[in-house]
């Protein structure tokens, strides 16, 4: 009961706070919101028994990524309304519910008559964390140590991509400055 | 011996490609040298072959140089044989062809073609070659059509003159038309036999059933009936004429229109045994020698006489193959191309000096300026009248003979009268051009007499066409080990004596008569007025009795308006609407769809979507479809469909 | 009530279709970033759920990798987003058609 509860209360949770995400004309309400609904969905994984993993959303997303979000939102104009698109909202509505429904069709059709309710403990007696770091550390090391190479190449590459002129703000620059930095570049480029 | 085999057949061919690698540069005369030298040498490898044939009596030389086909049964060799009969061909080829290389040095001098003329005309001998030397009749049909292009290629040789062109378009397609009957008849020889070596199948020819051999018969012979210009298909060869001279020597005259009388000379043991068809061969054989020489009387066209004497010849040849003397119209065959191709030479000559004039009418009294092609145009045409003891005597009386001995009266009549036309025609020729006031002049013509060297390389043929007669009796002790020969003999001296002086006098007036018609000062250029022009039979002969109009009218016409029509209607209409059609719906689909590129990021997540939906439906409706096939296909058979 | 595994694929389905509209919707390069990591998201509780139902913890890692992946991929993105305003001085997409056919 108390599960059914806090299943229900999550997802009508999360729900909203996505959908606060995708229909907002603020910036910063979608990010906060964003933020939110990643917390809401921790609950989730709280709840199937997958603590770590729960965990790792909190501190990896919430922490992590939104943090970045909210750094990288202080380069660009914030402040100012998100311009919605132009054009027919009722087609990506459409679409995206259609896609929802046939998703929902597949999943649902062969598991009808079986829907899996029973909860098999993984290995009695033993945490999920440990579980987790057990298999990590056997049956996935490899893959893991790529994913850790991944964020290395990952992180050097944001902090190329972005750090480069970090002195210089062509937002606040004049044209001839601009200009001036431009023909400097093709030098560079010729010599 | 095997040696002298492939030099015998592959020295033209050599020729040919060495010729061929100048057909783009200006004229070379040691091209023309050097063709005529590997001519030659094949030449010298053939009369090799033959002497160790005939005096040594060696068996014939049979090597087989590679497998061509192997497939299941089938199996073809590019195999080569060399016996009496091959060896008698070859030797008449390679001997006029030297002597036409030679003789096309001198008369092709000026031609900016010279180079290409010899390419062509070697690979001419090298297909000939072929054709007589296979030991399978799928090799002969590969030397058949190899033959068949060359001549096309030589005919149409001035190919900017709009005439030369049509008339090989012309024989090329009445020769296809014709190869397709030979096509059938050498299927069907295979899906008989199960082999097209000759030996094999000549073996299973034995057992088969008369019809079938009827059948086989009859379509290799419509095969032949193209090759050898044989009446219905016997247009070509006068609009052939077109080509260079020596080439109407070469392949109009002594070797390419004597395939078809070859093909039957080498299957006798087919047509041995079918004498119906044999008759019909003959009985058309006598038709058209009567009738080509009919043509022949009238013609004012120099070469295209000597074209209708061919065909006459050849209407000769026929009659003798079909009433089983094979040996006697291959003998008529070998003398002939000597004296026929003799003259041509003469003819070309008299063009060379007449600035390709062909009107004999137009010209008379060369013989003063023109002694020593006087003297050969004389003798070939004593020959071709055969007149005693030129080479046309022996091979053409012997016909008569044969006609005779066989009994067949009727035959024998049309053949005589025949002789005598032959006579009438070769020395009104003769007298024309000869004879009488000198024409020309009012034309402006300065004739000159041809070049030396080719006078002497025509030498040759003009002794052939002499003495030719004196191998008779040679020539039949060697062929009568391999066609069953035997010498026609009338049964009573006196009748013998009779017809062959008589056949002597009658050919004697015709000539006599034409000397007298035509020799004399009061010749004039026609001009279509006078009565004779304006008969009946005159306009029915000059106009070929209308056959040509005839096949123009009701065979090439029709034949172009429904070519039209279908290009028109169905080839515009249907085939190329449906292919501009597909192609209009794939460059219209991506025109339309050319939108969906806008380069906006948002629009192909979009689309990407919308791809995702139809696969997610496509999944459902599978998955549906998998789970309920069974009621599917209940529902599908109660409304009939599967 | 039970809450059973289809439960968590039905809410995983309506979150991603939600993600989808905001890709489709959104202009503003940013938060067309914020819906894709909703869609990632959803995929996790999927994951999540199917690993718990199925006894399996092979759910958990790819959920786990998936987190790895999301994270570098909002390095590398908002690095490169960064790079594109130095240079135009907006995130629109609309100003994003270099690509058209």
């Amino acid at each position: 009961m108390f599960e059914a509860v806090a299943f229900y209360l999550f997802a009508f949770l999360t729900i909203a706070m996505f959908f606060i995400t995708v229909t907002t004309s603020q910036a910063l309400y979608a990010l906060t919101a964003l933020a939110a609904g990643m917390i809401f969905i921790s609950a989730f994984f709280f709840i199937l028994g997958a603590d770590f993993l729960g965990a790792i959303q909190i501190i990896v997303y919430t922490g992590a990524v939104m943090a970045l979000y909210a750094f990288g939102m202080m380069f660009f104009d914030t402040t100012r309304e998100v311009k919605e698109k132009k054009g027919n909202k009722y087609i990506i509505v459409g679409l995206s519910t259609l896609a929802a429904v046939l998703i929902v069709v597949i999943f649902a059709a062969p598991m009808v008559s079986e829907n899996i309710v029973a909860l098999y403990p993984v290995i009695e007696g033993v945490g999920n964390t440990q579980l987790v770091g057990v298999i990590l550390f056997t049956k996935y090391l490899i893959p893991f140590e790529v994913a850790a190479i991944m964020l290395l190449v990952a992180m050097v590459a944001g902090i190329v991509l972005a750090g480069k002129k970090m002195d210089l703000s062509l937002t606040l620059m004049s044209a001839e400055e601009i200009e001036e930095i431009k023909k400097e570049k093709n030098k560079k480029v010729l010599s | 011996m095997e040696t002298l085999l492939y030099i015998a057949l592959f020295a033209p061919l050599v020729s040919s490609m060495f010729s061929a690698l100048f057909t783009t540069t200006p004229k070379k005369t040691f091209v023309g040298v050097i063709a005529s030298l590997l001519i030659f040498t094949s030449f010298v490898s053939s009369s090799l072959l033959l002497a160790l044939i005939v005096v040594n009596g060696s068996a014939p030389v049979h090597v087989e140089m590679m497998t061509w086909m192997a497939t299941g049964d089938l199996y073809i060799p590019f195999g080569f044989i060399v016996d009496e009969v091959s060896v008698t061909m070859m030797m008449v080829v390679t001997l006029v062809s030297t002597i036409v290389h030679i003789y096309s040095i001198g008369y092709m001098d000026h031609d900016k073609g010279f180079n290409r003329f010899f390419a062509w005309l070697s690979a001419f001998v090298f297909s000939m070659m072929v054709l007589v030397m296979s030991d399978n009749y799928a090799g002969l049909f590969i030397g058949w059509e190899g033959v068949g292009l060359c001549s096309w290629g030589l005919i149409g040789f001035w190919f900017h003159k709009e005439s030369a062109t049509w008339a090989a378009n012309e024989a090329f397609i009445m020769n296809r038309i014709a190869d397709l009957g030979m096509l059938i008849g050498i299927f069907l020889v295979y899906w008989n036999t199960g082999t097209l070596q000759y030996e094999g199948a000549f073996e299973a020819f034995q057992t088969l059933d008369t019809a079938t051999l009827t059948w086989i018969g009859i379509f290799l012979f419509i095969g032949a009936m193209g090759k050898s210009a044989q009446f219905p298909l016997h247009t070509w060869l006068a609009d052939a004429m077109e080509g260079p001279t020596p080439v109407s020597a070469l392949i109009h005259a002594a070797t390419m229109v004597t395939a078809g009388v070859y093909l039957v000379i080498r299957s006798n043991e087919l047509y041995s045994l079918i004498p119906n068809v044999g008759l019909f061969i003959a009985s058309l054989g006598a038709f058209v020698a009567l009738f080509a020489a009919s043509m022949a009387l009238v013609n004012r066209d120099m070469k295209r006489i000597i074209a209708y004497s061919t065909l006459s010849q050849l209407g000769y040849m026929f009659a003798a193959a079909g009433l089983g003397a094979y040996w006697v119209a291959l003998f008529h065959l070998m003398a002939h191309a000597f004296f026929k191709a003799l003259l041509f030479l003469g003819a070309g000559n008299v063009m060379h000096a007449m600035h390709d004039e062909l009107d004999p009418f137009k010209m008379g009294g060369l013989k003063k300026v023109m002694k020593w092609t006087w003297i050969m145009m004389t003798i070939a045409s004593l020959a071709l009248a055969g007149i005693f003891p030129f080479a046309g005597f022996f091979s053409k009386d012997t016909i008569l003979e044969a006609a005779f001995a066989e009994h067949h009266f009727v035959i024998y009549g049309v053949l005589l009268f025949t002789a005598g036309l032959t006579a009438f025609y070769s020395f009104r020729l003769v007298a024309l051009i000869f004879h009488g006031e000198e024409r020309y002049k009012i034309f402006g013509i300065h004739p000159h007499e041809a070049y030396r060297f080719m006078l002497v390389a025509m030498s040759p043929l003009l002794i052939l066409a002499m003495i030719a007669g004196v191998l008779q009796e040679p020539f039949f002790h060697m062929i009568e080990e391999i066609l069953s020969a035997h010498e026609y003999h009338i049964h009573s001296h006196t009748t013998l004596w009779i017809m062959l002086v008589g056949t002597q006098v009658f050919v004697a007036l015709a000539i006599l008569y034409a000397y007298k018609k035509y020799a004399n000062a009061f010749i004039k250029v026609p001009d279509g007025t006078s009565a004779i022009e304006n008969s009946f039979a005159y306009k029915l002969l000059y106009n070929q009795y209308y056959i040509p109009y005839f096949y123009e009218e009701y065979l090439v016409k029709p034949y172009k308006e429904i070519s039209d029509m279908f290009w028109n209607k169905v080839d515009m209409k249907i085939v190329d609407a449906s292919v501009d059609g597909i192609a209009g719906i794939i460059y219209g689909t991506g025109e339309k769809t050319r939108a969906m590129q806008s380069g906006n990021l948002s629009t192909m997540l979009k689309w990407m979507v919308v791809g995702l939906v139809v696969l997610l439906s496509l999944a459902v409706v599978f998955g549906l479809a998998a789970r309920y096939s069974d009621s599917i296909t209940v529902i599908l058979s109660g409304l009939g469909v599967m | 009530m039970e809450i059973g595994l289809n439960h968590y694929l039905v809410l995983s389905t309506i979150l991603f279709a939600i993600g989808l509209v905001g890709v489709m919707k959104r202009k503003n390069l940013l938060l067309l970033f914020f819906a894709t990591e909703i869609l990632l998201n959803s995929v996790n509780i999927a994951f999540a759920a199917i690993s718990h139902y199925y006894g399996d913890l092979t759910g958990q890692m790819f959920a786990f990798f998936v987190i790895a992946i999301a994270a570098s991929e909002v390095a590398v993105g908002l690095g490169l987003l960064i790079v594109w305003y130095k240079r135009h001085g907006n995130i629109d997409l609309e100003t994003m058609t270099s690509m058209r056919g």
